[in-house]
């Protein structure tokens, strides 16, 4: 090579490495950004929620009592009706997504692939106050007249699991809220399954076909394993939202701060109390144990999280072997 | 190349964007709080501002909002349905007064039974909601609907889930008929219920009544109205038996004793007088003595001397009740006396 | 039962119970869309674009909601889109170089499933007690703060997915990094971004919570975007709970606004970018 070509190589190099520089400096500035915001949101809520926990204490996590009058406040209701809903609505949710996502990748004709994509994504853009209103007045007396009844008559008959249907059948409740919120995550959690099972090399699915797998087996043993990451991401999108869900859950919960081992009651959740109480809450103390319920809420999820990778890096550990 | 023309097309986004930030900044004025008198606060505003093109902008995002805006002066003016204390008052440097009233009213779901034939007290609602009665055939209740066929049916109470002025009237009323609910239960936006469900808003609480068969709940007046739901007379203080209507409010308004109450405080729930319907209330205005903006304090009061004097048909016209003559002119006396400008001369005189 | 019959059955019920649930999918999307439809189609007239919000009894429409809809939820993906995608891309990129990216993905998860009302309290105690008053600034700001994660996620997600045969192929024609992860990656992971920011949208449109304490809301036409603006959910959200008829109707109306503008926009995307995701 001559020594111009040499040299324009070299400065094209420099120049090349420069830019790198700059573009990992501006994704990494970003990040940081990122940490530092809503870092900072943690931090405020958290220096907010201080008065709420140095007059309880951790009685605080414990505690059923709710009663603003006497400035009695508990976070244990709340906490328990946030842990069933979203368990509910991840139950609902997760195998009704995971079937959607089977079928739009493996059995739908192309043709109509896109288009039923798009009416799966259309739940997600029904705003959240709507479902609030819709399971109101269309789900709640539709459970209370046919479902609720049935389980109260059949599974609420069982030994163990029968306290879990007890009860009179009010259409409202920790069950109502639960499957709303599992129609309400469906559409995060089928889209992006969607997209992730979109990534498998078609030569690795072809592959196992070829060898005479079956359309479950290919599911199973192929797509599953190689998206297993993603899968646990699209299922953390779909769990952030339904831990999170304010409108949609006051209407049909029955907000009542009273802890019941039925599925059928009335209860709460952390983020239906706020929703609730913190417009007319007035008092620092009051105030202090909603942003406390508020603080608590990201320590379940942190938890949850923490549980959910732990779990991930044992699969792997285990799939590696 | 791809990447030049995205960058071309986030510029040109932020361009458009500049010119939309640039939009025009019409005279405002606004307020925010509570949720009860929104509706005629917004009919006021729409006519105001046909009338002199002043925006009053007003929100309903609760009365403990309105409290924290007006403190935190990210407002004008806040409203709330519930009166704050003197000392309260006094330590903000605030002062409220009574702009407009409304009712609360019980309402049931039985069957054959048509609105207002159920007759109930006090005690009684005192008693449903504390749990202490069960059924809706209870000699209690018995007692007070003579001919009436009461069924051997579940009593459901339902309340209000969301803080709320309203629930704040009906306990300070329950509170005042019942000892035994003053002590276990209380009188504030928002308190621990000892049975029932709560619905969230009067849509809530009207929908839970009319799919449970046996319910009984409270709304604001309007609503029960607007909706025709199944409501219930009260017996008042004297012992007579009111229905809940305009002229039951303002009854009760006319017999409160507003000239001895400091700051407006006064409660208008279980008064005096024949007529009264005992769960009236009224929604308060708050704003700061001391005012940093005279200009936009004027158009606020101007606004609302203009309301009470104008305001009245289209209140009624949404089931609201107007406040009486005698009290207006307490209000405005103590715009005079209170509201002042940096020079702590008053900005308002009444004409 | 011969081992090929059972694996069989299986894949046969694994097919019906996929069959199932996309029908229950569609059932429960349906429903609603005849609930929105059947309330809100009396709300349908030109009057519904052209009038602002009215005090119940009088005449109007959604104009200023509409509007300050549109404003907010532009800006906020305008502004949260990048940042989601350039923080989603250094976690895909650079993540296994320094502890700042699992710090980051934590966190960012954490943030997933704030409630939104802790958001709009946050940017209230920022931008409006310090500004001294509501503005759509600040209620965009808090839609932006509710995009990021959800952005973050996705992008990052579809990143670590293209096949790494891709990035080589790249990096041996000699390309420097940036341009691999722009030119190629991105296009690449492209309908799978697209999702993430779409689903953000249609997430921020029908959030009342955060605009509460921002935007708060307006009952007049107004587009500065340094005072309270109109809002659809909250607008609906009002409007829906309240006893009077005309209102319920509105807010019926603006309800099948947000989702059907959210199908259109949701289609267009789409369409635009269908040539740029053909797998070789």
């Amino acid at each position: 090579m001559d020594g111009a070509l040499t040299l324009r190589t070299g400065r094209r190099l420099g120049r090349q490495r420069l830019q790198d520089a700059a573009f990992r400096a501006t994704t990494r500035l970003f990040a940081a950004g990122v940490l530092v915001l809503l870092g900072g949101i943690i931090v405020a809520l958290a220096v907010e929620a201080v008065p709420a926990f140095s007059t309880y204490g951790w009685g605080f996590l414990v505690s059923d009592a709710w009663n603003p009058v006497k400035k009695n406040f508990g976070a244990l209701p709340a906490i328990y009706g946030t842990l069933v809903t979203s368990a509910i609505a991840m139950v609902i949710g997760i195998p009704l997504a995971f079937g959607i996502a089977v079928f739009l990748t493996e059995l739908c004709p192309p043709p109509l692939r896109r288009p039923i994509g798009v009416l799966i994504e259309l739940l997600a853009a029904v705003p959240s106050i709507i479902y609030g209103i819709w399971g109101l007045f269309v789900l709640a007396p539709f459970l209370q007249l046919t479902v609720q009844p049935l389980l109260v008559s059949t599974l609420g008959e069982l030994p163990v699991i029968g306290a879990l249907f007890a009860g009179p059948p009010l259409g409202l409740g920790v069950l109502t809220a639960g499957i709303i919120l599992g129609f309400m995550v469906l559409p995060f959690i089928a889209s992006v399954m969607r997209d992730i099972f979109l990534t498998v090399p078609p030569m690795l699915r072809e592959s196992a076909y070829g060898v005479g797998a079956t359309t479950a087996e290919v599911v199973r043993h192929v797509v599953l394993p190689f998206t297993r990451v993603g899968v646990v991401g699209a299922i953390m999108l779909g769990l952030g939202r339904a831990l999170g869900e304010t409108m949609a859950v006051t209407f049909v919960i029955g907000n009542t701060h009273r802890i019941k081992p039925s599925l059928l009651a009335p209860g709460t959740t952390i983020s239906a109390t706020l929703a609730n109480e913190f417009t007319e809450a007035v008092g620092d103390l009051y105030t202090s144990s909603l942003f406390a319920l508020g603080f608590i809420l990201f320590a379940i999820t942190f938890i949850v999280l923490a549980a959910a990778k732990l779990m991930l890096i044992r699969l792997q550990q285990r799939a590696a072997t | 190349m791809q990447s030049r023309g995205r960058i071309r097309s986030w510029l040109g986004a932020l361009a458009v964007l500049g010119s939309i930030a640039h939009g025009a900044a019409a005279a405002e004025i606004s307020g925010a709080g509570a949720t009860f008198p929104y509706p005629v606060y917004a009919k006021w505003a729409e006519a105001y501002k046909a009338k002199t093109g002043v925006s009053m902008n007003y929100q309903s995002i609760g009365s403990g909002g309105g409290i924290k805006q007006i403190n935190a002066k990210t407002v004008d003016f806040g409203a709330s349905d519930m009166p704050l204390k003197p000392e309260d008052l006094d330590k903000s440097g605030l002062i409220q007064w009574p702009m407009i009233m409304g009712g609360v009213v019980p309402v049931v779901n039985l069957q054959g039974i048509a609105p207002g034939e159920l007759q109930l007290d006090g005690p009684t609602l005192a008693d449903i909601y504390l749990g202490k009665l069960a059924k809706w055939n209870d000699p209690a209740i018995a007692k007070l609907n003579p001919g009436v066929k009461l069924p051997n049916l579940a009593i459901a109470p339902i309340y209000r889930s969301d803080g709320s002025g309203t629930t704040f009237i009906y306990t300070n009323y329950l509170a005042k008929v019942s000892p035994e609910w003053k002590d276990k239960v209380g009188n504030d936006t928002s308190v621990e219920w000892p049975v029932g469900i709560g619905g969230k808003g009067n849509e809530g609480v009207a929908a839970l009544s009319s799919r449970t068969a046996g319910a009984i709940g409270y709304v604001e007046y309007a609503y029960a109205l607007q909706n025709k739901l199944i409501y219930a007379k009260l017996k008042n203080r004297e012992g007579s038996i009111v229905a809940p209507d305009s002229k039951a409010f303002q009854a009760a308004a006319a017999n409160a004793d507003w000239a001895k109450a400091p700051g407006f405080y006064l409660l208008l729930t279980d008064q005096p007088g024949k007529d009264s319907w005992p769960i009236t209330g009224a929604s308060f205005i708050l704003m700061h003595k001391k005012q940093e903006k005279p200009e936009a304090a004027k158009q606020v009061l101007d606004f609302f001397a203009w309301a009470f004097q104008n305001g009245n048909k289209m209140a009624e016209a949404l089931d609201y009740v107007p406040l009486p003559e005698n009290v207006v002119k307490l209000v405005e006396a103590s715009w005079s006396a209170n509201i002042k400008n940096p020079d702590n001369k008053p900005i308002w005189t009444a004409r | 039962m011969t081992l090929y019959a059972r694996r069989r059955a299986i894949n046969l019920a694994y097919l019906a119970l996929s069959w199932a649930a996309t029908g229950v999918g569609l059932a429960v999307l349906f429903l609603i869309l005849w609930t929105l439809l059947r309330n809100g189609i009396p709300a349908l007239s030109p009057e519904l674009f052209t009038t602002v919000t009215p005090p119940p009894g009088s005449r109007g429409g959604l104009a200023n909601a509409i509007y300050g809809s549109v404003v907010m939820t532009a800006v906020a993906t305008l502004v949260g889109t990048p940042i989601g995608i350039l923080t989603g891309t250094y976690l895909a990129e650079y993540g296994r170089e320094s502890w700042l990216a699992p710090v980051v993905r934590f966190v960012n998860d954490i943030l997933l499933s704030a409630p939104s009302i802790i958001i709009g309290l946050f940017v209230y105690e920022l931008m409006v007690v310090r500004m001294g008053h509501f503005s759509a600034w600040a209620g965009s700001v808090a839609l932006a703060i509710i995009v990021i994660p959800v952005v973050v996620r996705t992008t990052e997600n579809m990143m670590l997915l293209v096949p790494a045969s891709l990035r080589e192929a790249a990096i041996a024609l000699g390309a420097p990094r940036w341009k691999v992860v722009v030119d190629v990656i991105y296009r690449a992971a492209l309908q799978g971004m697209l999702t993430g920011v779409m689903l953000a949208i249609a997430r921020i449109a029908g959030e009342t919570a955060p605009l509460l304490f921002t935007a708060l809301n307006n009952q007049f036409w107004s587009t500065d975007m340094n005072a309270p603006m109109a809002n659809l959910p909250y607008v609906i959200f009002q409007f829906a709970l309240s006893p009077y008829a005309d209102w319920q109707v509105l807010a019926w109306g603006g309800a099948m606004v947000i989702t059907f503008t959210i199908l259109a926009l949701n289609i267009l995307a789409r369409i635009l970018t269908s040539g740029s995701d053909r797998n070789p």
